[in-house]
């Protein structure tokens, strides 16, 4: 296989408490650490190692997202990542853009770019939305292998360990494929300094949904975003009794 | 190695004080260059200003702002994976345990970057400079401070010199090597006869009779990878010719030794009190032929390249143990928001909301000095010596009481190993010694500060012999005294600041002009002799520190505020509550600088200082003892 194509999303740091904005339109990201969706790290580290392997020729990151998304592609560059593809969508539209938008870009992508494999991260940390993957196998009409554990090239294509419930399945799928990573794919390796600086060199092409074809235009409309509710105080009773008592009374059991 | 001091000279008999040898080395204020240019050195320092009771606001206020928003993006990019080392391959309570780095980690390290970040990239470094060395600084103390040691010790001041004062050919041919290729550095000055008095030191350099190189003996001690380090900057005393008088002299030049000339040995790793990280060793020279051409800066400047080397990586210690004390006070934070003790969670009482709110203010303002001392460096200032030596103090000083309250509000949990304070405390508590003790700075501080004033005060009394061609200079002298003495005060912060400091400011304005009354006025009562009132100087640096921590607190906090920064009440809060404590301190200090009151104390103390040292100790008999 020549091209990996992988997919990197920035968002709210995974260590940052979330605070939703007072006028509940969303949650507040200004001033608010964002950094790779840790799923994503894990897809870039797969593909790395793919060519680290000798069985990838090109690892090409892409980024679907405002301006600052340029940094989560220059962090899989300083991983290993030889180019960069930056879809630039405004600051207000991206606060609606789903999972289908994202699809139909990385879709066309894989086609324009001839990419042989696409590898996403399982799902972002922020919306939990797990769809992008799938859709985007779906777009193709590319045979998908999610929530991978293991992925082995042989002489037919793939041999990949999925995270199913209950245990783990095998399955063989044939090239062109997308992949999502699960998190035991692997453990991603942190950027050093001087590839982060060497990474500031590689090439990083912007272009726009409109470039690629895709209408971007919101298929939905946010209400309200709410805090969860917050947990009521719980009681202690005297005994085993009283704790039948009680649990029969809520209609517990 | 991190140890080692300041200012001290050869050029004085030996029998001269040390504060006799101190004032005549401060960097650039110095009488020499006062002498032959009859005029006072215009000087950008905020503090040696002060000493003249002069306002220099230029690299104070506003709070500096030199990174571009280029460089300010890289700086934030480099911050994770600088994080993640620590996080995923370094363990800082193994490494003291094991008293050394593993090589797995040390590989690691390297491949990170971390041993060339202000090499530029040219070289094979990060090519970083001050401002964002300082931000990855503050992650190192956060996480390891013996680790911090030796890439310090290395990069710091281990090949600074060749940073510094290196050749083109010394820079093409050691850069690389300690930058990236995995060749360690040490900075040899100290010795086991000279301290902090550095200029004493007994390594000696001979020049060959054909001129092309040196033959080194000698050996130092306490040398932050000395054993380790393949290339030194060694310091050691040379015969030098006076090109005028043609009188044969030793001065001391910087060297560039490599292992590899052979005749370079060292003993066995120190054992000490923390950093046990950090290699230390003794080195031994024997025989070292040195090539000419690794004479680093001129022959016989190498008590000034030392000395440009620790004071170019002071600011560094501030940046470091910035960090330290956020993780201690995170520790201390979180023991106070869960421990529940008389029915009441710790954060609920009083005595420990004090200490947690002293924490944080000393931290702030530690933090606060770094980065204004990285920033006018890299904006191109060579006045930051003063700000350097307070920022050190200061920023050791309140690290050990921030680890030290740590500790006391985590009580018996915090005297666990476990819980990782008691190393934190260990590793800290060189930082008053090392490159510079405190007490030492706070001498140098003192004196190039009143040197500064006092070249003033001899212009001023020479303009007044020719009156007629300096008015100009004599009523700007006039006016400004005439505004101190009627108590309206001279100096005038109330344009820096927002409006919420300004009752703040002007207590700070009033600190600056007792303080520079207090210089003249000590200058006049002692004149030169002033260098040997060690007890008075001591007050008076204490004074100076106290009133750059509320000057860099109020431009920073004033910044939060202009910049509407979610943190800006806080930061005001802290910043005025710094004041009102520093500023009184400040006036209990120059006080006790000058009252007749505090000479009769300073008479007793020093009585009884000689009555212990006569008697070897403690001389009074114990209670239970008499007969």
């Amino acid at each position: 296989m020549a091209r990996v194509l992988v997919g990197v999303k920035r968002v709210i740091d995974y260590a940052v408490k979330v605070r939703v904005k007072p006028d509940k339109t969303g949650v507040v990201t200004q001033g608010v650490k964002h950094s790779m969706n840790p799923f994503d790290e894990i897809a870039v580290e797969e593909a790395v190692k793919l060519k680290e392997k000798k069985l990838a020729e090109e690892v090409i990151a892409v980024s679907v997202g405002p301006a600052q998304s340029q940094e989560v592609i220059r962090t899989a560059l300083a991983m290993g990542a030889d180019r960069g593809v930056h879809v630039e969508i405004p600051a207000a539209e991206y606060e609606l853009l789903q999972p289908i938008h994202v699809s139909k870009i990385l879709a066309k992508l894989a086609l324009d770019e001839k990419a042989d494999l696409v590898i996403l991260g399982k799902q972002a940390i922020d919306d939990d939305a797990n769809q992008t993957a799938q859709m985007t196998a779906a777009v193709l009409d590319w045979p998908q292998g999610t929530f991978c554990n293991k992925i082995e090239k042989t002489d037919a294509g793939l041999t990949i360990t999925r995270e199913i419930d209950g245990g783990l399945e095998t399955i063989k799928t044939k090239t062109p494929a997308v992949l999502s990573a699960d998190l035991r794919l692997n453990t991603p390796r942190y950027a050093t300094l001087p590839n982060i600086m060497k990474a500031k060199k590689k090439p990083l092409k912007k272009v726009t949904a409109k470039d690629l074809g895709v209408d971007t235009s919101p298929r939905i409309e946010v209400i309200s975003v709410e805090d969860p509710p917050v947990r009521q105080a719980g009681a202690t009773v005297a005994d085993v009794d009283a704790l039948v008592a009680k649990l029969k009374e809520g209609g517990h059991i | 190695m991190w140890r080692h001091t300041i200012q001290s000279t050869r050029y004085l008999a030996g029998n001269a004080s040390l504060c006799r040898q101190i004032a005549t080395h401060s960097p650039k204020l110095g009488a020499e260059s006062n002498r032959s240019k009859e005029k006072a050195s215009e000087n950008e320092s905020f503090m040696a200003n002060i000493f003249r009771g002069s306002l220099v606001s230029s690299q104070v206020f506003p709070y500096p702002d030199v990174l571009t928003a280029e460089q300010k993006e890289l700086t934030n990019s480099l911050i994770d994976p600088f994080e993640r080392f620590f996080s995923d391959v370094n363990d800082a309570a193994r490494n003291d345990a094991n008293a050394k780095i593993d090589d797995a980690t040390s590989t690691a390290l390297w491949e990170l970057g971390a041993f060339g970040i202000q090499v530029p990239s040219d070289f094979g470094g990060l090519g970083l400079n001050n401002t964002q060395y300082g931000r990855l600084c503050a992650i190192v103390g956060v996480n390891d401070l013996g680790l911090g040691i030796t890439i310090g010790a290395h990069q710091s001041i281990g090949f600074k010199g060749i940073l510094l004062y290196g050749t083109p050919e010394q820079k093409e041919k050691y850069l690389p090597k300690v930058a990236a290729e995995q060749v360690y550095a040490a900075f040899a000055l100290t010795e086991p006869s000279s301290g902090s008095d550095a200029g004493s030191i007994r390594c000696r350099a001979v020049k060959s009779a054909d001129g092309k190189h040196y033959v080194l003996n000698g050996s130092k001690i306490w040398i932050s990878n000395g054993g380790i380090a393949e290339i030194m900057t060694v310091f050691a005393q040379t015969e030098q010719v006076d090109p005028k008088t043609g009188e044969k002299k030793d001065k001391v030049t910087a060297f560039i030794v490599e292992r590899s000339f052979g005749g370079v040995t060292n003993g066995p790793p120190e054992k000490k009190m923390g950093i046990k990280a950090s290699n230390t060793a003794e080195v031994y020279f024997e025989d070292v032929k040195i090539p000419i051409e690794n004479v680093l800066g001129k022959e016989g400047d190498g008590f000034k390249v030392a000395m440009n080397i620790l004071n170019n990586g002071r600011f560094g210690m501030g940046a470091t143990l910035s960090g330290t004390m956020k993780k201690c006070i995170e520790q201390a934070t979180e023991h106070a928001n869960n421990r529940v003790q008389f029915g009441q969670k710790l954060k609920n009482y009083g005595s420990i909301q004090e200490k947690l709110a002293q924490m944080n203010i000393l931290q702030y303002a530690t933090e606060s000095m770094a980065f204004t001392i990285s920033q006018n460096m890299d904006a191109g200032s060579k006045d930051y010596h003063l700000e350097a030596a307070i920022s050190k103090i200061y920023a050791s000083e309140s690290a050990w009481y921030v680890c030290d309250e740590a500790i006391q509000i985590l009580g018996g949990m915090g005297y666990m190993v476990d819980t990782g304070l008691e190393r934190v405390l260990r590793d800290l508590r060189i930082f008053r010694i090392f490159e510079g003790t405190n007490d030492i700075l706070r001498l140098f501080i003192a004196l190039t500060g009143i040197q500064y004033a006092g070249s003033h005060l001899k212009e001023l009394q020479r303009a007044f012999k020719n009156p007629s061609a300096n008015l100009g200079l004599i009523f700007k002298e006039a006016s400004r005294r005439a505004a101190s003495t009627v108590g309206l005060g001279g100096t005038d912060l109330s344009g820096h600041v927002v409006s919420e400091l300004l009752p703040y400011a002007k207590k700070t304005a009033h600190c600056i002009d007792l303080f520079g009354q207090s210089v003249e006025e000590l200058l006049l009562r002692y004149n030169k002799n002033i260098v040997d009132e060690q007890i008075l100087l001591t007050r008076l640096a204490n004074a100076a520190i106290d009133i750059y921590a509320m000057v860099v607190t109020q431009s920073r906090s004033s910044r939060a505020v202009t910049l509407n920064l979610p943190t800006a009440q806080h930061e005001l809060n802290m910043t005025k509550a710094l004041t009102i404590q520093a500023s009184d301190r400040v006036i209990k200090n120059l006080q006790a600088a000058t009252s007749s009151h505090h000479r009769s104390l300073n008479e007793k103390i020093s009585t009884i200082a000689k009555t212990t040292l006569e008697n070897g100790g403690v001389t009074t008999t114990g209670i239970l003892d008499q007969n």
